[in-house]
């Protein structure tokens, strides 16, 4: 399997707050990370060291064989290849669902304005919104916003998908619908670094599991083993609160 | 009233009026460009210049347009620089203004939450894409009440351009007062002007703030 990124030695803090303490941690093409912890664990904040939405302290984030960050120069350049989605959607409220998903392929990637509009109402009528096309982002509920927000990332062909809990922010109801968008993807092959409260889904999605906790990468594994049959009583611990028996 | 004296009377003031929306556009469209670029240096810190921003909103804020036209008409020839009576109208607004619109530009900018930047960036749009096609429209759409009310207040505020011997709408009729005496034809004449030259602004100022909000917000 060829590594598609590959993070060493990350060390994250603010001021003298260590937030992430020494992580390592190496993705494959087509596997989907999941990643779970408690909250303030760290976890998100790893995420966005990954794009280079934080800066870090020590170690380093290398992409195709490119150190990202410590990054030099635009990080823009790379963020094209590594999408992201966030638990707050961030649709560009001013524009319709179609203007949001054509806006940075046309200005980033210099696509045609007919291409792109062909490739994103294909996208669309795949995650079933296609008659939202023209709607704007507070016309939506927040699934369909998450669900636009996922195919707007993939508008720009990115080769490692990252989430940060989109689904935190949505009613029951609606989760459902956004994570199948999100299994059919894994289901294509597509990478993926996931950050999730969904156990359920962390199971049915993932590849490998990630424990992260206090900053450090507590335990990993294959999601059978990682669920049933946990080595670490911090992970034990974790699965547990998740549960009401 | 005697018609017969506002007839006579309406010339002048129809040559005021245009002046005064001359001037006074002018120098509301010197106001905004002053505020666009006050606003973006004072937001981004840019070195030096928000300091520099900070103090000239400050200092125009905090004092009023017809001290500081004083200081433009009669300062700036004691300098050297002589400028005519209606360049240092528009002057004076757009400077006054300009301080008014960046305030006002700067909540908006203020307002776009940061993850906005950050969703952008995530999709690889470096700084300045950032900025023209995501921040500074919803920042817009965010000011548009705000700047809508600052172009009637400057408007309005043009009534002290009379102190610096402008020809503008107060001028005339403070000055047909003084000459004829005929009082109740030049004030009524004088309020018809300014509701003229108001009314469809504000008018148009809040189809534009519909119409612009709308896409963010909804009808309301």
């Amino acid at each position: 399997m060829n590594e598609i990124l590959k993070v060493e030695n990350l060390t994250k803090a603010y001021d003298d707050l260590k937030v992430l303490d020494g992580v390592d941690l190496t993705v494959s093409k087509g596997e989907v990370v999941v990643i779970v912890g408690p909250s303030g664990c760290g976890k998100s904040t790893f995420l966005r060291c990954l794009n280079g939405l934080e800066d870090i302290q020590e170690g380093s984030v290398v992409f195709n064989d490119e150190v990202i960050n410590p990054f030099k120069g635009s990080p823009a350049k790379v963020r094209e290849k590594i999408g992201m989605v966030f638990q707050s959607y961030e649709l560009f409220p001013h524009k319709t669902v179609l203007q949001n998903m054509i806006l940075a392929p046309m200005k980033v990637r210099k696509a045609k304005k007919k291409d792109a509009e062909k490739e994103a109402l294909a996208l669309l009528d795949r995650v079933g919104l296609l008659s939202k096309k023209d709607s704007y982002p507070r016309q939506l509920s927040g699934g369909q916003k998450q669900r636009v927000a996922i195919v707007r990332a993939l508008m720009m062909h990115p080769e490692v998908l990252l989430l940060d809990e989109i689904t935190a922010a949505l009613d029951p109801e609606m989760v459902r619908e956004v994570l199948d968008v999100v299994i059919n993807l894994a289901k294509e092959g597509r990478t993926m670094v996931i950050v999730t409260h969904e156990l359920s889904f962390a199971r049915a999605v993932a590849d490998r599991m990630i424990f992260i906790d206090g900053g450090k990468i507590v335990e990993e594994g294959a999601p059978g083993e990682f669920f049933d049959d946990p080595k670490t009583d911090r992970l034990k611990k974790f699965l547990e609160s998740f549960s009401y028996n | 009233m005697d018609t017969q004296v506002l007839i006579s009377y309406l010339p002048r003031y129809v040559s005021a009026f245009f002046l005064t929306v001359r001037i006074g556009l002018i120098g509301i469209a010197l106001a905004f460009l002053i505020g666009i670029f006050s606003a973006f240096c004072i937001h981004f810190k840019v070195y030096i210049l928000s300091q520099v921003f900070k103090g000239y909103v400050e200092l125009f804020r905090n004092t009023p347009l017809l001290v500081q036209l004083f200081f433009i008409y009669f300062g700036l020839p004691k300098l050297g620089l002589s400028i005519s009576a209606e360049l240092c109208g528009i002057l004076g607004l757009g400077l006054l203004g300009g301080s008014y619109m960046s305030e006002a530009i700067r909540s908006g900018l203020e307002a776009v939450s940061k993850s906005q930047t950050e969703s952008a960036s995530a999709l690889g749009m470096n700084r300045g894409q950032t900025f023209f096609y995501v921040i500074l429209p919803e920042a817009f759409t965010l000011s548009v009440p705000a700047i809508v009310a600052n172009v009637i207040f400057l408007l309005k505020e043009t009534s002290v351009f009379s102190a610096i011997s402008l020809m503008d709408l107060m001028f005339t009729a403070k000055d047909l007062i003084g000459l004829y005496y005929n009082t109740t034809e030049s004030l009524f004449l004088l309020v018809s002007f300014y509701i003229v030259m108001l009314l469809p602004i504000s008018i148009i100022g809040s189809i534009l703030e519909k119409k612009v909000r709308y896409k963010m917000f909804g009808a309301n």
